[in-house]
């Protein structure tokens, strides 16, 4: 197994992108149409990691117009070209699975180091109750 | 030199090429050693008799270790052989720089075991409903007529063993042939556990 290991190494990204569960991120993305090859970004919440070493995938979530998309990528697909963290999350779990049911601020996941508007901060109490009793 | 050469399964993984996410399957795929050449005139048919890995020389017989040191070859005790293809000389070395990316080739296995199994799993029969009454679930049904033929036609699909045996699957196509590390990529899955033998060799049907 430890050969299999250190060839899945091998074929991991170098400078593999850094985020966290929670993590609000924006991933370019690579798009080809026909020829040309274009960045396409996706911005939403981390809600998952899977997989280990060259085979890990995260899944982000985001709500377009009201409805629910979830898109998952592989963290070391060439296809992933950048990913930026904007906001991060406090969370205690490595799954927010939760998110799914949840609609408006129950839907969001609050902010871990600096609270800046006191909009926010005031909601996220209750939004964090609100999740731990429900998952 | 050999149409093939022996490797071992390491496990699967995927890789990706410019945009697709693509399964592969790692093989350690020789170097082999060519140990003794089967001729027409001494054995009635051609090949290549090539040899895998090491192990102790303690572990061979004296009958194994008398065939390997004729050739001068190290002891090993993983075997085979292959069509001859060009002209082969006793000592030389195959390795899996004979493979290139893009290449066709056929892997052969022994497939996992999986024991006494019965037809659903082992033919894919139906089987029959689990409830509403059914007391017809997982069993072979009728095996045959009466009077004629008074017995059980061969090659009647029944219960039995399953599994451990050869397998080949044909026409895989090479990802990647690292021969400095002596690795072979090829898309999708090939037969056996990890770290069963296998044999890798030019596709029938490329």
């Amino acid at each position: 197994m430890n050969q299999l290991e250190r060839i899945q190494r091998s074929l991991t990204k170098k400078s593999a992108p850094h985020f966290e569960i929670g993590d609000t991120v924006r991933v370019h993305v690579k798009v080809i149409e026909g020829e040309k090859e274009r960045i396409q970004v996706y911005e939403g919440t981390v809600i998952a990691r899977k997989g280990s070493l060259n085979t890990e995938t995260f899944t982000v979530r985001k709500l377009s117009y009201g409805v629910g998309v979830e898109r998952i990528f592989p963290v070391h697909s060439p296809i992933v070209s950048k990913v930026d963290v904007v906001r991060q999350g406090r969370v205690r779990r490595a799954k927010l699975y939760y998110l799914r049911g949840k609609k408006g601020k129950f839907a969001k996941v609050e902010e871990r180091e600096f609270v800046g508007e006191s909009k926010p901060s005031a909601q996220s109490p209750a939004a964090k109750e609100e999740t731990v009793t429900a998952s | 030199m050999t149409n093939g050469l022996i490797g071992k399964k390491l496990g699967m993984t995927q890789v990706f090429d410019a945009s697709r996410l693509t399964p592969v399957t790692i093989i350690e795929a020789g170097p082999c050693r060519v140990v003794a050449i089967k001729t027409k005139e001494l054995d009635q048919y051609e090949a290549v008799q090539l040899s895998f890995g090491e192990v102790k020389e303690r572990k061979l017989s004296k009958s194994e270790l008398g065939h390997l040191k004729k050739n001068q070859a190290a002891p090993s005790r993983i075997l085979r052989e292959f069509k001859k293809d060009g002209n082969p000389a006793v000592g030389q070395v195959v390795t899996v720089g004979m493979f290139q990316k893009g290449d066709w080739v056929d892997v052969i296995g022994i497939s996992k075991g999986k024991g006494f199994q019965g037809v659903v799993k082992r033919h894919h029969y139906a089987g029959g409903p689990e409830s509403h009454g059914s007391m017809f679930h997982r069993a072979p049904g009728s095996i045959g007529a009466s009077s004629f033929p008074s017995r059980v036609w061969k090659g009647k699909t029944l219960p039995g063993h399953m599994g451990s045996e050869r397998v080949t699957v044909q026409r895989l196509k090479v990802v990647e042939s690292r021969s400095d590390e002596n690795l072979l990529f090829v898309r999708g899955a090939i037969p056996g556990a990890i770290s069963g033998l296998v044999i890798v060799r030019k596709s029938k049907k490329s």
